[in-house]
């Protein structure tokens, strides 16, 4: 079945110089070992494929359920030498929810995930 | 009773909310209230301000809301902490004293000014001394910018604002003093925490990073159910109620808008974060991994659990250094076809730029409305009912900027079509004010602390 991250978690955004962080936190605390599986550093660097002049770098906090990445080389500079609309990084976020999984049927039931449109 | 110290947050960068502050001491029983101003960028363009005029450098608006809570100080016992003093923080104390005289409450406010924070005097004595300031990210030494430096300051902690709050001061200003010491050095001080309480401290951080943004963990630039959050015309900004043991709830005040939530909670925790296990300050590394969020009541998390370890003997530099020139020009285009007019126009402009020899460093085009924050994953944005064509350039030479921005007009006649938003002008050139982080051995920073009144 295919799972759209927006429907199965939140996230921020914020900057440190050239480097974008994403936090993404599960909606609920029993996806959370879904998107540690899932959201692998090849797979969030393939869907940022072309947008990264860096590597992507992924940490975890199970007491949050939440994961965060740091996108390096994401901002143009960064900062006052950006020239981009959002040269501090703040919706990265929203572009790593556009991914969409795959998720074995039996797994979706049982995490009770709701289907992609 | 378990003795419950309340920080406020009022002011989460320079240019939030007047309101905040006073709202934040108005609006139930609060301890401290806690303003941060500033930003990375924000210290290059204080110390461009305070070369034209030696009395300016710091935070202008603080002195607008110490005037909105001076009830709350003077008669409440209210004290504030802030980072208003910028490249500047003597001649933000005068303002602030001043201010209370002409309000009359001259020797209700005792203002206690940090310095030492400031390392633009003493740059060539750090350099001839060892510290080579090399760029944290890019490992280039300091002598690559030196001419062009036009601030630098140290990131200080805690200790020095906990000295002048023991030294009877109830207004708190600094200069580059960490975000998070704001908070928890009220905290420190109120229960005694030794500088070596690794687990207390870290709490103190881990309060302070909740807060440092104002109403970001509240409800405000909160994805998580947004569309649910009640009353955001009239939000309340944070409070946290720390207990002497490190644990400590977030609150707001009753009545006000806004959510706080696990969740809301949590999108702050991650905002800005960089290896969660290692959130490092002057004062503790705290590890972000050990927090525990419960909700406890409506609009009301705990926080506790959080565990910290020794600080580094490095303190963090903030350099700001002059890097070239940069403008951004827009033109909206409409449906019908406005991404391929807005395509258009910007080869037809780069074509004229690149014939009259014009170069950058960086040429960036944009298409808000269809790609501009998400790049290709946005889908082709073919129907688009408007784009914003952008464009942006970055050179050492100020003149090809100047020559660019009067390239876009012309467009409006002499390119494609369906074309408008062009209103503003030719767009701005402006220097760019670049930032290099570096660190420096703690023992070359030396803190003073005054209390004036």
């Amino acid at each position: 079945m295919r799972v759209r991250l927006v429907d199965i978690a939140h996230a921020r955004s914020g900057d440190k110089g050239d480097t974008a962080n994403v936090g993404v936190i599960a909606l609920r605390p029993e996806w959370y070992t879904l998107l540690a599986r899932e959201l692998t550093v090849e797979r969030v660097s393939s869907h940022f494929r072309g947008m990264l002049r860096g590597d992507v770098v992924r940490f975890e906090l199970p007491n949050l359920h939440a994961l965060n990445f740091l996108l390096h080389g994401a901002l143009d500079g960064g900062g006052t030498l950006s020239l981009k609309t959002d040269a501090q990084g703040k919706v990265w976020s929203t572009a790593l929810l556009r991914l969409v999984l795959d998720v074995a049927d039996d797994e979706a039931r049982r995490l009770a995930l709701p289907p992609a449109p | 009773m378990t003795k419950v110290v309340r920080v406020a947050s009022g002011q989460g960068f320079w240019g939030d909310w007047l309101e905040a502050p006073r709202r934040q001491v108005e609006g139930g029983p609060v301890d401290y209230l806690m303003l941060d101003y500033l930003a990375e960028v924000t210290m290059s363009i204080l110390q461009k301000q305070k070369e034209r005029d030696p009395r300016m450098g710091y935070a202008r608006d603080f002195v607008g809301a110490i005037e909105s809570v001076l009830p709350a100080i003077a008669e409440r016992g209210v004290k504030v902490v802030a980072n208003a003093g910028g490249v500047n923080p003597e001649a933000c104390a005068d303002a602030i004293l001043a201010l209370a005289a002409q309000k009359g409450a001259r020797g209700a406010v005792k203002v206690g000014v940090v310095t030492g924070d400031d390392l633009l005097p003493r740059l060539d004595e750090l350099l001839a001394a060892g510290h080579a300031l090399a760029n944290m990210d890019t490992g280039e030494p300091l002598a690559a910018i030196r001419d062009r430096v036009l601030s630098a300051n140290a990131y200080i902690g805690s200790t020095p604002i906990v000295e002048a709050l023991a030294g009877g001061a109830n207004v708190v200003i600094t200069g580059r003093s960490t975000d998070t010491a704001l908070t928890m050095a009220p905290l420190r001080h109120e229960f005694g925490w030794a500088a070596d309480d690794w687990d207390r401290l870290a709490a103190g951080i881990v309060a302070g990073h909740i807060l440092e943004c104002g109403a970001q963990c509240s409800g405000g630039n909160c994805l998580h159910e947004w569309r649910t959050i009640p009353d955001l015309a009239n939000v309340g900004y944070p409070i946290a109620e720390a207990r002497a043991d490190g644990s400590f709830t977030i609150a707001k005040h009753p009545g006000t808008g806004g959510r706080i939530s696990v969740p809301s909670v949590t999108e702050q925790l991650v905002y800005e974060m960089g290896d969660p296990a290692s959130y490092i300050t002057p004062d503790v590394i705290a590890d972000f991994t050990t927090i525990r969020l419960e909700q406890e009541g409506p609009d009301r998390v705990r926080v506790h659990g959080i565990r910290g370890r020794e600080a580094t003997p490095f303190l963090k530099v903030s350099i700001a250094y002059r890097a070239g020139w940069k403008a951004v020009g827009t033109l909206v285009y409409a449906w019908p076809d406005a991404l391929e007019k807005a395509e258009l126009a910007d080869r037809v402009l780069r074509e004229r730029l690149d014939r009259m020899g014009c170069r950058f460093d960086t040429i960036l085009t944009e298409f808000v409305g269809a790609s501009a924050t998400h790049g290709p994953l946005a889908g082709d944005g073919r129907d688009a009912p408007e784009v914003q064509l952008r464009v942006g350039v970055r050179s050492p030479d100020k003149a090809m900027v100047e020559r660019f921005v009067r390239e876009i007009a012309p467009l409006v006649l002499n390119g494609p079509p369906s074309v408008t938003g062009f209103a503003g002008g030719r767009p701005k050139v402006e220097e760019i004010v670049a930032y290099w982080p570096a660190l420096v051995d703690k023992r070359a920073v030396r803190t003073a602390v005054t209390v004036r009144e």
